[in-house]
């Protein structure tokens, strides 16, 4: 056991690696214009260009770029550990404002994953149970207009009946629960529901699928042949067998949307990474988006850490192998 | 004591099984898996029941057992056990005869048992589902029922997940959680095809020892007729869902009726019967979404004439002394044939 975390670990560390390596390459190597230039501000003189390019690090070859760049993410730079640098234009630390946007992120995230997970599975072994009944095809319907519709069009339209007609929630923006926890949660209630929508479509589907697959195995005949009442077959046989792929896409889906809830964060104006990362790169800011970047794979590779781990709680199979 | 030792018949039935037909409607159209097979079984006899795969064997056993889906099976006839009919008993009811009073053993112990829950956990949850005791107490029986069916450390193999064992100690493990209750009857379903050769032997003679010893009626599916001549006292055999020799087993292994049998015993290897001499039935069995009118056996029977093909021959004993068989020929015929082939059979082992 000890041996597989360690070596899911050191497999975490590679993966991390060599993100940073290609981050660099993407945004350092192949710039779209000087860097320089934009941190300089209104028609710099070739003097303070090249002061400029001194400071940056940008006249030195660029392993040597490189080198401070991981060993900033690696040790820290002045601004702390892990060192992100500064950004273009305001001069301030990345870390700094990916700090200050991340809460926003994070809570949308964990709020809209709860409902999704709940919603999806629940959905899911009703409709599996209910099989080819008019339950299972309402819910299939139902799920099939979450995964078509678009996130943006169903974020105005929530907002349109629910804050303007009905006055029912906050609208737009973003409060912080220690300020507010009310206002937190009426700001937040909406993106929550319309972002864990089209994940609460997807799960239920897979949940539905995966459940219908387990259910035809021969150890769920087993458990019926021993008299089991059909509940435990279902949730403590079925359900259990069903659950590594969920919990496998559960941990990339958060993962993936450390970087990348953009869309539901512009509709409902929460301006947390998503937001951010894009301001950032219309900016042409790039420390900023190799921040959010770099954040967004190690959470990806740090999500697939704690699901390999949790398959071998999940599956003894995995465990002893 | 179980209820079931109380409530049995006078004459030792444990099950009457009449008329039994399932069917499934597919979008194909109906297959119609098993057709109208009747049978019994006593306490202390082991039923083999024989016959290819897609047979009706393994459906048949499900039906009874209620595993088929009701609402996407049509299933006729009659099973009556301890006086009732369990093809019209309540689900719910019906949970408290499965894996109580009629437990089965199914064919691939590698799919059968629960991959991510221990051994013992599943033999304990056998416990619990028909009787309220303490987790401790269930988790002790499964311990003792492992070792009595002989899975050596018994204590601490409990702990296993069905990853650990090996297929034979898989089949222990089922036969071990087949037997939590002291059934009245235990259905065996193809228990060694999955198995080792050296394993078989040895899952075989264990159903045989828990059958003297819990004095239980045993229905053996197989279709390892070796397997059948050495342990059944009965046997059943089906073709094409149905019904096409049943009889003691001394009988139809001596004097086989039907041409099926006759075509199943040659192509049956053993030591004396090299693999050159091994008579395959030709032909392969139909489909059981249009059965062959008549007899079902009749497009790949030697025998064949006038009435076969237009006419299904009933299940009947040709003569007083003899047992069923659905056939036409005539009585005369069989004997000879049956005569021909225990000299041919001699002549193999000479």
């Amino acid at each position: 056991m000890t041996l597989y975390i360690a070596r899911r670990l050191v497999w975490t560390i590679v993966v991390v690696a060599c993100v940073l390596a290609i981050t660099f390459a993407v945004f350092y190597l192949l710039p779209a214009g000087d860097p320089a230039l934009r941190f300089a501000g209104k028609s710099p003189t070739d003097a303070e260009l090249v002061q400029i390019h001194k400071r940056l690090g940008l006249d030195r070859p660029w392993y040597v770029q490189f080198g401070k760049f991981s060993e900033g993410f690696v040790v820290g730079d002045k601004f702390g550990w892990p060192g992100l640098g500064y950004t273009y234009a305001g001069q301030t630390s990345v870390k700094s404002l990916i700090v200050a946007r991340a809460p926003r992120t994070l809570l949308l995230i964990a709020g809209a994953a709860i409902i999704w997970l709940v919603v999806g599975v629940a959905v899911g072994v009703l409709s599996a149970v209910k099989r080819r009944t008019i339950v299972d095809r309402a819910a299939m319907g139902l799920a099939l207009v979450g995964i078509s519709t678009p996130v943006f069009w169903l974020g105005l339209m929530a907002l349109f009946i629910f804050w303007r007609q009905l006055g029912w929630t906050a609208g737009t923006g973003y409060v912080s629960p220690v300020d507010s926890p009310t206002g937190f949660l009426s700001h937040m209630i909406l993106p929550w529901i319309v972002l864990a929508l089209l994940y609460a479509a997807f799960y239920a589907r897979m949940t539905r699928n995966n459940l219908l697959e387990t259910l035809g195995e021969d150890y769920i005949r087993t458990a019926r042949a021993k008299g089991l009442p059909e509940r435990s077959v279902i949730f403590k046989h079925g359900l259990r067998a069903s659950l590594t792929p969920i919990v496998t896409m559960f941990g990339l889906d958060i993962a993936l949307l450390v970087g990348g809830a953009v869309i539901t964060e512009s509709v409902f104006n929460i301006q947390g990474l998503g937001y951010l990362a894009i301001n950032s790169a219309l900016q042409q800011d790039l420390p900023i988006v190799v921040g959010v970047v770099l954040l967004a794979s190690v959470a990806v590779a740090l999500a697939n850490l704690i699901v390999d781990i949790l398959y071998a709680f999940i599956d003894p199979r995995v465990r002893y192998a | 004591m179980s209820s079931a030792r109380q409530g049995t018949a006078h004459d030792g039935t444990l099950l009457e099984v009449r008329g039994l037909t399932v069917r499934f409607p597919t979008s194909d159209g109906v297959v119609q898996a098993v057709s109208d097979v009747t049978f019994s079984l006593s306490r202390g006899e082991t039923l083999g029941v024989v016959g290819e795969s897609g047979s009706g064997k393994s459906v048949s056993n499900l039906a009874i057992m209620g595993l088929l889906n009701r609402q996407r099976t049509a299933i006729s006839g009659q099973v009556e056990f301890m006086g009732r009919d369990l093809l019209t008993l309540p689900q719910d009811e019906l949970r408290h005869i499965r894996g109580k009073d009629i437990a089965m053993v199914f064919q691939d112990p590698f799919a059968c048992l629960h991959p991510m829950y221990r051994v013992g956990a599943q033999i304990a949850e056998a416990v619990t589902a028909h009787q309220d005791v303490s987790n401790d107490a269930a988790w002790a029986r499964a311990v003792e029922l492992l070792e009595h069916v002989g899975i050596p450390n018994a204590k601490s193999r409990a702990r296993d997940y069905p990853h650990q064992f090996s297929g034979g100690m898989r089949q222990r493990a089922m036969i071990a959680m087949a037997l939590v209750h002291n059934p009245s009857i235990l259905i065996c379903d193809e228990p060694t095809t999955a198995l080792d050769v050296t394993v078989q032997a040895q899952i075989i003679e264990l159903i045989e020892e828990v059958k003297r010893e819990f004095d239980i009626g045993v229905i053996l599916v197989t279709h390892d007729l070796g397997v059948v001549a050495e342990t059944a006292n009965s046997v059943m055999v089906m073709y094409a869902g149905r019904v096409m020799e049943y009889g003691p087993a001394r009988q139809v292994f001596e004097q086989p009726q039907h041409p099926y049998a006759w075509g199943l015993l040659d192509s049956m290897p053993s030591v004396e019967r090299r693999l050159s001499a091994l008579v395959p039935i030709e032909g392969s069995p139909p489909s059981l979404l249009a059965p062959p009118s008549g007899c079902p056996f009749h497009p790949r029977c030697r025998y064949r004439f006038e009435p076969c093909p237009t006419e299904r021959p009933p299940l009947v004993a040709p003569v007083p002394d003899a047992h069923p068989d659905a056939c036409w020929l005539k009585w005369d015929d069989k004997v000879r044939e049956a005569a021909k082939r225990s000299v041919t059979r001699l002549g193999d082992a000479a």
